[in-house]
């Protein structure tokens, strides 16, 4: 495991200063280490993680299954690429299971997802079908446990 | 009722510490951030926890027996034998307890008589200076020194000792200083103690928790004292287990036996389920200790710089999960300091001297606490610092 990548994963706003303090090197290490992930495509880019409905209270987020019939050479890739040049698309995976790619979708509204599934998503050729998924509630993201703020449980008890 | 007049005289002499009485005016004030609290930030293992709701779901909810599950004892005796190379019997040689500190508190009880003196290593834990009272006996401190490392010498060792010495109380990895004894200096100690009638008390708590290259040594490992060594430690710390209130002593048949007594009388026996959790803990927990003691030194690394950068000097600590930076270029007392601090900054640390005379001048931070909350702290203490040179 990579301790640089760990903790850039849970926090990538460290400075390379307090990362140097942490892993035992100089800041110009730590520097030119991340410099390597990032052209060796190991670290593809950094964002923060969103609470999106305090940011906007009708954001909606869905996930979408999609069943597609694969091309002749391309396979998957194709229609997975195209897909994730739409920007309200978040994320493509192909996956494993009774479905073939997994999209997830970021709109100001339920309406605007639902048109870009029906107007967008579902013409494609290629695409079978699609089951739209909703969020309702989020729980935890990218490794960060919500409300943002955990009570500390820990009392200030000693002897 | 006239209390004072009724009251034990002798526990009426006892105070409460200076780490709960800085508490309490901690929790006084709204929004304060803590580096104060002496327990792991980590939830205990998954697995351990998993294993006290089987152990609910079997209904195995009876006492133990006194000394503790025999699978315990035997799982401890593997552990010590791994881990500091000293092999104990399970059934005469260790008995788990309610806590580190109920073994600490039975092994003064079961050595001293009254007027026994018993040596403490300050600064220290708060609970050893009182336990001794209780049990009749006179705790003589002995101040290391923070350019001796915070470690115990010969000399420091050699001065203190008179014909009522009873015991010392070694306690490294150390609680506040994060210092640690290396086997050198362990040797210098044995040295000294092997042919006199001295017991020591080695609280080694912190045992898991030691950075850099070379592992915590217990001093019952060198020759000569395994016989007159009472081994302290837990599952609080290691195990991020607090709340479960497990510990256990590892000693000489005769000393565990007396100490057998007390905890028979006053405890009966140790939780049940905290116990069986306990098996499972040190089977299969290995992997959780060192992540997060990987996770502690990285903290370590970052609020030691931290400290030393903003000008107050950071004794680097090998051990235990605190720093013990000197705050007397300040010119405020440790108090004033956390007192301030708390006022201004809304910061909450403990100050140096709740951990004996010694230990003014500096002041206990803790971290285990996430590094963002570290990061934020030390912003908030430097611009303490600097508002306090103005």
């Amino acid at each position: 495991m990579n301790k640089l990548v760990e903790l850039l994963r849970k926090n990538a706003r460290l400075t390379n200063d307090e990362l140097a303090v942490m892993l035992g090197k100089t800041p110009a290490e730590i520097e030119k280490e991340i410099a390597g992930l990032e052209n060796e495509g190991m670290i593809i880019g950094y964002s923060a993680v969103i609470n999106e409905e305090e940011v906007d209270r009708n954001c909606v987020t869905a996930f979408i299954e999609i069943k597609v019939s694969p091309q002749a050479e391309h396979g998957y890739d194709e229609i997975a690429t195209m897909l994730a040049q739409y920007k309200e698309v978040d994320s493509v995976y192909l996956m494993s299971g009774s479905f073939d790619l997994s999209v997830t979708i970021r709109g100001t509204n339920l309406r605007e997802v639902a048109l870009f599934v029906s107007d967008k998503l579902a013409p494609i050729d290629g695409v079978l079908s699609t089951t739209t998924h909703f969020i309702l509630r989020r729980f935890k993201e990218k490794g960060i446990e919500f409300p943002l703020i955990e009570d500390d449980e820990r009392k200030m008890v000693g002897p | 009722m006239n209390y004072e007049e009724l009251l034990s005289k002798k526990t009426q002499a006892i105070k409460f510490s200076g780490i709960r009485k800085f508490f309490d005016i901690a929790a006084s004030v709204k929004d304060v951030i803590s580096l104060s609290v002496g327990e792991p930030d980590f939830k205990t293992p998954f697995i351990i926890r998993k294993e006290a709701i089987r152990t609910l779901e079997k209904g195995k909810t009876a006492y133990t027996s006194n000394s503790g599950l025999e699978e315990l004892r035997a799982a401890i005796a593997g552990y010590l034998k791994e881990t500091i190379g000293v092999g104990y019997d399970p059934k005469h040689q260790i008995i788990v307890t309610v806590g580190g500190s109920e073994a600490i508190d039975a092994s003064f009880r079961a050595i001293l008589d009254p007027g026994d003196e018993v040596l403490v290593c300050e600064p220290s834990f708060v609970c050893y200076d009182p336990l001794i009272r209780l049990a009749d006996g006179i705790p003589v401190p002995i101040e290391t020194r923070v350019e001796n490392r915070f470690r115990l010498t010969r000399e420091q060792l050699l001065e203190k000792i008179t014909p009522k010495t009873k015991a010392l109380v070694l306690p490294y990895p150390n609680n506040p200083t994060g210092a640690v004894m290396r086997r050198e200096d362990l040797e210098g100690i044995a040295a000294i103690l092997r042919d006199k009638n001295i017991f020591v008390i080695s609280d080694e708590i912190y045992s898991e928790m030691t950075y850099g290259d070379e592992k915590h040594v217990s001093i019952s490992e060198l020759e000569g004292m395994y016989d007159r060594t009472i081994v302290i430690n837990g599952f609080s710390k290691a195990f991020a287990m607090t709340g479960w209130r497990l510990g256990f002593a590892a000693g000489p048949a005769p000393v565990i036996t007396q100490m057998l007594k007390i905890h028979q009388y006053g405890i009966m026996s140790a939780p049940t389920v905290s116990q069986y959790a306990a098996v499972t803990a040190l089977r299969e927990c290995r992997e959780d200790i060192d992540y997060m003691v990987g996770e502690y030194d990285m903290r370590r690394k970052l609020i030691v710089n931290g400290f030393n950068e903003m000008g107050l000097d950071c004794f680097e600590p090998e051990g235990a999960f605190y720093v013990f930076p000197c705050i007397k270029s300040t010119g405020l007392s440790s108090q004033d300091f956390c007192l301030r601090l708390i006022e201004e900054k809304k910061v909450a640390v403990v100050p140096g001297d709740a951990f004996g005379e010694c230990g003014e001048g500096y002041i206990r931070v803790s971290y285990a606490y996430s590094i963002n909350h570290i990061l934020l702290a030390l912003k908030r203490i430097k611009e303490f610092i600097s508002e306090l040179k103005g």
